[in-house]
């Protein structure tokens, strides 16, 4: 049989060849940086994924996730700290430390209802920011820990210059991530998530175990989160205010996978690049945009583009759900009808 | 050492909060008992009557009003937010929620999370508006201060407790409505219309109930609760501000739970414990922990009593 690329295959494709586009274009309009940002909230939604579109429970706090990679890697990393590994030892551990934190939340709380969790990862996500607020004697509180190594790869440690180094770093690791999951997809695990979602009780009657499953679903999701942040603070030298991950992060990556396609892989790297691509490219270039022609934005709320992020995040999930329940790109196994 | 005088001033204040949370509590029972949706915009929606009170308090200038005078400013405005919080609720119910009767359980509260922030965005919006009691429009999203057109005085001259008018207004707004709101499901068409809905849709709309009528009238009230809630929060704890919502929310959605969710005096005994509760955190820890402790009792209740304080399995829902 012929070969045919898939539709993941030609979104990462074109992904890699964008750098080429920033060379011909003029300085203002380069899109690497904003594009390594649609990565980032890529891998952070294919977490979601995971435990959302696999196996069908609404986690409403995976920002949370995100603030315990990235704090977890600030402390590893930071020079005030003991520990003071180098960038690829400490986003590595990211990763066991995230699973071990979603098990922690999930192990007592995953016999819930469906609606019951969500709320409860809701609140573990406020949770999570007050005690990265209050506990200041080791977070340091709001000034975030900074600052964080960058990864040395090939001699001396990069910085912000080198941007096209960061691209291909987080292209690299969205590739791996990508295929990390589509494996887990087609495994023996992602059919029992499946089947989770679909009917619990057939599920276990057809000796599936329901709650070791579904707790392998959530810590999956929080250690590709935690990876997320870990990445996000390595590259911002600074782990970032605690208020930096709240819940309007869950709602970006929910937006991202209900609109993408829940589920779906494809979908999930689409919806990135429209709900990433609305949020931190229009919105930014149009404030500068309006900023630049002498259109204030002083006095008049409605003038601030950033001021209509809500109302951006909030129709899309309406109208997501109500016209197009299974994403612009919907998964390629169909959900059962409901 | 407990000191009696301190520990019951902040009792007052836990319940006078408690029944504010009880109020908002009541709108989260009510549409859960009936369509099993936890109405995520429920408290951007009581933010939103907040806005329009201060609106009707600044355009009306109130405040320049006489005693009696802002008795009736007060009337105004718990009337107005009461039926613009239910007209939103019930528009929301029926624009994005109406359609996904038939979807599954999530893509419901994936809607109602969408109305929740497009809520919040208005708010934001209207607290641009150019008035001088939005701080002529400028810093939007800023929190609001709501005149305190409440003489702040003791009711009790020199005692050693100190209860308000305002302390007295939540209780005398409050109480005559969660009775009013029992009778009505209790003993009206209505209401047992809606409690036939709650049970069973497809048997209720066989009996010839107009079942989507019925949901939307329950949408009504609870928002209209909300309405009064969020005038009644407003004139107590005089900020408001676009975000404060969720917060609201949550509280409230703890209460509901703790008390069992779909009971209406269990949402009123859940609200009075959580309001005591955070006042008597923030009296005797610290403030900044409050928020964590009020999460951690709905986790515990979820795991260990999912049913909450007063649900029984087979419960009776609004």
């Amino acid at each position: 049989m012929r070969w045919r690329p898939g539709p993941i295959f030609i979104i990462l494709a074109l992904a890699a060849l964008l750098p080429l586009l920033d060379v011909v274009l003029p300085p203002k309009m380069q899109l690497c940086e904003a594009v390594r940002g649609v990565f980032l909230y890529a891998i952070l939604a294919l977490g979601l994924n995971v435990v959302t579109g696999y196996a069908g429970l609404l986690n409403l706090g995976i920002a949370a996730f995100m603030a315990i990679g990235a704090y977890s890697f600030g402390i590893l990393t930071c020079e005030i700290y003991p520990f003071q590994l180098g960038f690829w030892p400490a986003l590595a551990l990211t990763i066991p430390i995230g699973a071990f934190a979603g098990f922690i939340l999930g192990a007592p709380t995953l016999g819930l209802r469906g609606d019951y969790l969500a709320i409860v990862t809701l609140g573990f996500g406020e949770i999570v920011q007050d005690v990265l607020k209050n506990l200041d004697v080791v977070t340091k509180g709001t000034q975030g820990i900074n600052p964080l190594p960058a990864p040395t790869f090939g001699g001396s440690e990069w910085t912000a210059e080198d941007e096209y180094k960061w691209y291909y770093l987080f292209f690299a690791l969205l590739v791996l991530t990508v295929f990390a999951v589509r494996n887990l997809e087609r495994s023996r695990l992602g059919r029992a998530w499946f089947s989770i979602r679909e009917d619990e009780i057939a599920s276990r009657s057809m000796g599936i175990r329901v709650e070791r499953t579904k707790l392998i679903a959530f810590a999956t999701a929080a250690a590709i989160a935690a990876f997320a942040g870990g990445l996000s603070a390595s590259v911002l030298s600074s782990t970032g205010e605690p208020s930096n991950y709240d819940f309007q992060i869950s709602i970006l990556a929910l937006c991202i996978v209900i609109v993408g396609g829940i589920g779906s892989i494809a979908g999930v790297l689409v919806g990135a690049l429209v709900m990433v691509g609305l949020n931190s490219i229009v919105l930014v270039k149009a404030t500068a945009w309006m900023a630049a022609n002498g259109i204030g934005s002083q006095g008049n709320v409605l003038l601030s583009p950033n001021n209509w992020k809500f109302l951006i995040f909030g129709l899309a999930l309406i109208l997501a759900v109500r016209l197009k329940p299974n994403g612009l790109i919907p998964p390629r196994i169909e959900r059962a009808k409901q | 050492m407990l000191d009696f005088e301190v520990f019951s001033q902040q009792l007052i204040t836990g319940l006078s909060n408690g029944m504010i949370i009880a109020l908002i509590a009541i709108g989260y029972t009510m549409v859960y008992g009936i369509i099993e949706l936890i109405n995520f915009a429920h408290g951007d929606v009581f933010m939103l009557g907040a806005f329009l009170a201060l609106t009707l308090l600044g355009a009306l200038g109130m405040e320049a009003w006489g005693p009696s005078g802002q008795v009736f400013g007060v009337a105004l405005m718990l009337i107005g937010s009461a039926v613009f919080c239910g007209g939103l609720n019930w528009s929301l119910d029926r624009l994005a929620y109406r359609a996904l009767r038939k979807s599954s359980k999530l893509s419901l509260l994936v809607s109602a999370i969408g109305c929740s922030f497009v809520c919040m965005n208005l708010g934001l919006f209207w607290g641009g508006a150019p008035m001088k009691v939005f701080a002529n429009g400028n810093s939007a999203a800023a929190p609001k201060n709501f005149p305190a057109i409440i003489p702040q005085i003791n009711l009790l001259g020199d005692g050693f407790l100190r209860i308000t008018p305002a302390d007295l207004l939540v209780f005398t707004v409050t109480i005559p409505l969660m009775v009013g709101l029992t009778f009505m499901v209790k003993r009206t068409r209505l209401g047992r219309a809606m409690r036939a809905v709650a049970q069973d849709p497809t048997a209720a709309s066989l009996m010839g109930i107009p079942v989507d009528r019925v949901i939307g009238a329950t949408f009504f009230i609870g928002g209209a609760l909300g309405g009064f809630a969020s005038v009644i929060y407003s004139l107590y704890n005089n900020t408001i501000g676009f975000q404060m919502g969720t917060r609201a929310g949550l509280d409230a959605f703890t209460a509901a739970v703790l008390g069992g969710i779909g009971s209406l005096p269990g949402a009123v005994l859940g609200g009075l414990t959580i309001g005591c509760v955070r006042s008597m955190s923030d009296q005797y820890l610290e403030t900044r922990w409050t928020n964590t402790i009020v999460f951690c009792i709905l986790v515990l209740i979820l795991i260990f009593r999912p049913n909450g304080l007063l649900g029984s399995t087979r419960r009776e829902k609004v």
